[in-house]
């Protein structure tokens, strides 16, 4: 994070941030509806929107200058992994809406320990104070998504065990 | 930051990405190679129009329908020579071929020796999950010889595991390197150097059946970067490669090697040239 | 083979028609080996019911060829002085004519013994000797050179030495007036016709006796800015073919029976994916590994049913070896044009035949592929509609992008097992070849007598012998010769027989193939007779004859 320093810095890596977690959520979203579990398809697609609403807001920030183009690799998230990003065999298709919640909870953790850290890092004044705006926001979401969450019961003992065999296509 | 690049983004990552939706299995390393090519594709500014994926048969190979460009999902094991038929006739676009470790070294694998030889300037990306995901599980040339679990090898293969990179190095390909889904941006930028890199590049990458293998969403623990820059020496990757324990990952070698050349450049027919050896003699 | 390479030069240079076939013992170097030659004042397609001239440069295991070479009472057999003609050769009645070959021969600086087994010829057939000079020339060199000289000398020698006999086979003048004459092969006809139908990208692997159509295409094909890429195997031949085809350039390989039955998967991607390819199979005897050498039509079956799947595609046969380069170039338009594969099932009797033919006619095919090039909002690769034939968008083109797939697949490629997806795409696959008008090329059919023989590929040669030789007996045969056998013509060949009263199948096959192949497409009330020899020997036309007209009778 070293690198970060600049406002337009912060804002292309938050876009980067938030662009992905929306483009995961959508495939997760769509994994769900193939797979047949339509309710935490339904939960994964409203995730996506919010992300992507977020991402669109970061863009309206940013206003007429075009943020620098990074390439995907070349960011400073202090991992290879944007913070946000869920990993990708995190998810199972008889997963239940609490443990995707669960997922999606840690990762907006993860987001707000990384602006934090920016905030409470030495670039930019301006900068800083829009991080730690950043940070709110998504320690807002942590507890609005662990109230969502709440809403669900865990995961009954045998949660992922399918009497039918996988199938077999080509 | 390494590059702070100005470029003028035409098309994003999902800009590459089809309509349709993949019938992966949730968790598998696919959906993150998938993720990655469309950030390598999208980082090189490609016109999609100008790129094709070939590819055979598998999980994995299903990939081309997913891509917003020009694809080919063909027969088991024969991706390889599908795209070297095609580079061959359109230098101008760029070709990629993914598939599995079933379809590249087991079924492909003289096509895979033989395109490391053949050098075609084309990249290769091998998603690699140690079994037959399509098939119902079965053991692949890279699953270990004890590995027991499935049902037509339930003592285990007993039998010697291929080694991609090794047998890519001896072949002669121009570049090699091994990724892992785990990371989809660092994957998005060993296949965008592939594609640089001129003549046959070979990229294998990690990649989980959480279907059949679910033990391998572990393999995000053990892989780690190499601890060296990529060689242009063969002698020094071949070193290398005795102590690899196959989860190092990066670009191991950049070869110099120039990429295969046909002088293709069709014509149509001059009347009466060809004609000429039936002529008598006289 | 080089003193038969000469004859058949100086032949065509004195106005005549001929073919060259060649046969040898099983070593890779040295070794017996036999020259046919048939001269003549008409064109020929196959060799005469026997031969009028056996000449034995070396007798050395020549019984080898015995049953290619029938000879009769009116027969010569020419051999040295000191030679031995086996016996076999001998107890057809043909007459020995002892010849001081290898003295004459020793007598000359650098000379041979089959240069003065050329001058007896020459001289036996009153072939015009001042030709071979200009032909050795062309061939050995510089004018004036040793081995033309001594060539010549031999050559000289030959033709005195039998000048008593001189004239014994003399042929008749040849006609005076004829267009410009090639010397061809049916595999270089083969690769001519290719190129001309716009085929730039052959991918192979060697095969006998399909590599000298590939040692043909290589070089002409560079001629015309195109490629050949000698594969790993015939798998990945196919499969480049079907990524060139892809990106939009007409593709083309030639194999013989074990390399097609290797391609097999892959023709039928070609065929479900809607891939143009072209696959000249030059049969050789089968099956496995077989006869490599050797003619046999014994590879109908799996072109036309090896495909896994119903996978209708095209199939064709040349008809001689001049029609090697028709057919092929027509088997290239088709497939182009029905987007699908073609099989050409051409043989090691058309391939390596060298005929001497009149410069075949430059056809041109109007209309090639149909594709897309503008970008169309929603395109669909495998539309539904119209003729079954719909655009095929090349890489390059913005807004078309899909994926082609083997898998079965919606109109946009996406992949699909919905019964209702599959039975459509397999019509669309049908309709495009039944629904087009294949023309008069279908078939060749000639004369209307009310016995037919039906007949394919390189035995229509000895059919049509067999029937000049009727005809001077007093009896009509209509010969049918199909070109395209798949897809199936039914109204064409109803009317190709209407009033037959008898058809008789001919073909070089063991199992009757083609026969099997009429009953199931072309029934008839009546039936077929069948006349069905497996290879290596070729139909003779005497045994067609026998068939109409049994010795004895009239
Ligand atoms: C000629 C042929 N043989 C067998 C098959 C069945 N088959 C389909 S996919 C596959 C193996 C796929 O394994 P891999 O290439 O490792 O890909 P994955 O599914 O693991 O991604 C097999 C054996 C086939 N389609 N074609
Ligand atoms: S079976 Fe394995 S390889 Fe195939 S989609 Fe599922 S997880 Fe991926």
């Amino acid at each position: 994070m070293k690198t970060i320093t600049t406002r337009v810095e912060f804002l292309a890596h938050a876009l980067a941030i938030e662009e992905e977690a929306a483009e995961r959520y959508a495939v997760f979203a769509d994994q769900m509806q193939v797979t047949n579990n339509p309710e935490v398809a339904t939960l994964f697609r409203e995730m996506a929107r919010l992300e992507d609403e977020h991402a669109r807001r970061i863009e309206e920030m940013s206003g007429d200058k075009p943020l620098p183009r990074i390439d995907p690799w070349a960011f400073d998230f202090g991992d290879a992994e944007p913070p946000e990003a869920v990993d990708y065999t995190a998810t199972h298709y008889l997963m239940t809406p609490y443990q995707a919640l669960g997922l999606v909870l840690n990762a907006e953790q993860r987001a707000a320990e990384f602006f934090q850290r920016i905030a409470d890092g030495d670039g930019e004044a301006d900068m800083r104070r829009l991080a730690a705006e950043f940070a709110d926001e998504e320690r807002e979401h942590v507890e609005r998504v662990r109230r969502w969450r709440g809403k669900y019961p865990p995961p009954e003992p045998h949660w992922d065990e399918d009497p039918d065999p996988p199938n077999e296509l080509e | 930051m390494e590059q702070l690049s100005t470029r003028q983004a035409a098309l994003k990552p999902k800009d590459y990405k089809s309509d349709n939706k993949p019938v992966w299995c949730p968790g598998c390393g696919d959906f993150s190679v998938l993720s990655a090519f469309t950030k390598a594709m999208s980082a090189m500014t490609l016109d999609p129009e100008r790129v094709a994926v070939i590819s055979g048969i598998g999980c994995s190979s299903r990939i081309p329908a997913y891509l917003n460009v020009y694809g080919f999902h063909a027969v088991h094991g024969r991706a390889l020579p599908v795209a070297i038929g095609l580079k061959i006739t359109r230098p101008d676009l760029t070709v990629l071929v993914a598939g599995g470790d079933g379809d590249g070294f087991s079924i492909g694998g003289n096509h895979f020796l033989q395109a490391c030889r053949r050098n075609v300037d084309i990249t290769y990306v091998v998603m690699d999950n140690q079994v037959y995901g399509m098939t119902k599980g079965q053991a692949s040339p890279t699953t270990a010889p004890d590995w027991m679990r499935s049902k037509l090898t339930p003592h285990g293969t007993r039998i010697n595991p291929f080694y991609p990179l090794v047998i890519a190095l001896a072949s002669g390909a121009n570049f090699i390197a091994r990724a892992s889904s785990n990371d989809p941006n660092g994957t998005a930028r060993v296949i965008a150097e592939a594609v640089e890199h001129p003549g046959f590049s070979f990229v294998q990458v990690l990649s989980p059946c959480v279907t059949f293998r679910p033990e391998q969403r572990d393999w995000k623990k053990i892989v780690r970067p190499a601890p060296v820059a990529p060689t242009a020496d063969p002698a020094v990757a071949a070193r290398r490669l005795m102590t690899d324990d196959n989860f190092f990952i990066g670009t191991l070698f950049k070869g110099g090697r120039a990429p295969f050349e046909s002088g293709f450049a069709p014509r149509a027919e001059v009347a009466g040239e060809l004609e000429r050896s039936f002529g008598l003699t006289a | 083979m080089t003193a038969g390479g000469i004859l058949l030069e100086v032949a065509a240079q004195a106005g005549y028609h001929g073919i060259m076939t060649r046969s040898s013992g099983p070593q890779i170097r040295g070794g017996e080996a036999a020259a046919m030659l048939r001269i003549s004042t008409f064109p020929v397609e196959s060799h005469a019911d026997v031969f009028d001239i056996l000449v034995g440069v070396d007798w050395l295991n020549a019984e080898r060829f015995r049953a290619e070479i029938p000879l009769g009472p009116d027969s010569l057999v020419v051999g040295d002085l000191d030679g031995r003609p086996p016996a076999e050769y001998l107890a057809t009645g043909a007459r020995l004519l002892a010849l001081p070959l290898s003295r004459l021969a020793r007598e000359r600086e650098g000379g041979r013994e089959n240069m003065v087994a050329l001058g007896a010829i020459s001289a036996l057939a009153a072939l015009p000797r001042g030709l071979f000079e200009g032909v050795l020339n062309a061939l050995l060199g510089r004018k004036g050179s040793e081995a033309v000289v001594s060539g010549m000398a031999c050559i000289e020698a030959g033709a005195q030495c039998v000048a008593g006999e001189s004239g014994t086979f003399a042929l008749a003048p040849p006609a005076p007036t004829r267009g410009a004459i090639w010397n061809i092969s049916g595999n270089e006809a083969a690769g001519l016709g290719a190129i001309r139908g716009g085929v730039r990208f052959v991918a192979a692997y060697p095969i006998t006796p399909a590599t000298e159509l590939l040692e043909w295409m290589a070089p002409a094909l560079e001629q015309v800015g195109g490629v050949l890429v000698q594969a790993e195997d015939e798998l990945a031949s196919v499969n480049q073919l079907i990524g060139a085809s892809f990106g939009g350039t007409p593709s083309l390989t030639a194999t013989s029976g074990p390399g097609l039955a290797l391609m097999t998967e892959s023709i039928g991607l070609a065929v479900a994916s809607e891939t143009p390819v072209v696959v000249v199979d030059v049969m050789r005897g089968g099956p496995s590994t077989g006869i490599p050498t050797k003619s046999e039509q014994g590879d109908l079956n799996i072109a036309l049913y090896g495909l896994h799947g119903d996978a209708p595609h095209l199939v064709l046969a040349p008809l001689s070896v001049a029609d090697c380069l028709f057919t092929t170039q027509w088997a290239v338009h088709l497939a182009e044009k029905l987007q699908t594969a073609a099989i050409v099932l051409s043989d090691q009797s058309l391939g390596q035949t060298r005929a001497l033919i009149e410069r075949p006619a430059e056809v041109a095919f109007v209309s090639g592929r149909s594709i897309q090039r503008t970008p169309v909002a929603g395109y669909q690769r495998y539309a539904l509609g119209g003729d079954g034939v719909s655009p095929m968008a090349l890489p390059g083109t913005p807004g078309c992008q899909y994926t082609a797939d083997g898998l079965e697949h919606a109109p946009s490629g996406t992949p699909s097992s919905r019964a209702e997806d599959h039975r459509r795409q397999l019509d669309k696959r049908r309709d495009k070849l039944t629904g087009h008008d294949y023309g008069d090329h279908w078939a060749l059919i000639e004369g209307d007598g009310d016995v037919v023989v039906l007949t394919w590929g390189s035995s229509l040669a000895p059919v049509r012998e067999a029937r000049r030789s009727l005809a001077g007996r007093g009896i009509d045969v209509r010969i049918v010769a199909p070109r395209l056998l798949m897809p199936v013509q039914p109204a064409r060949m109803r009317e190709a027989l209407s009033g037959a009263s008898r058809v008789l199948v001919v073909e070089q096959s063991h199992g009757a193939q083609f026969l099997h192949y009429l009953q199931a497409f072309y029934p008839r009330e009546r039936g077929y007779e069948s006349l069905a020899q497996p290879g290596p020997l070729p139909i003779r036309p005497e045994q067609v004859v026998e068939r109409f007209n049994p010795r004895g009778s009239r």
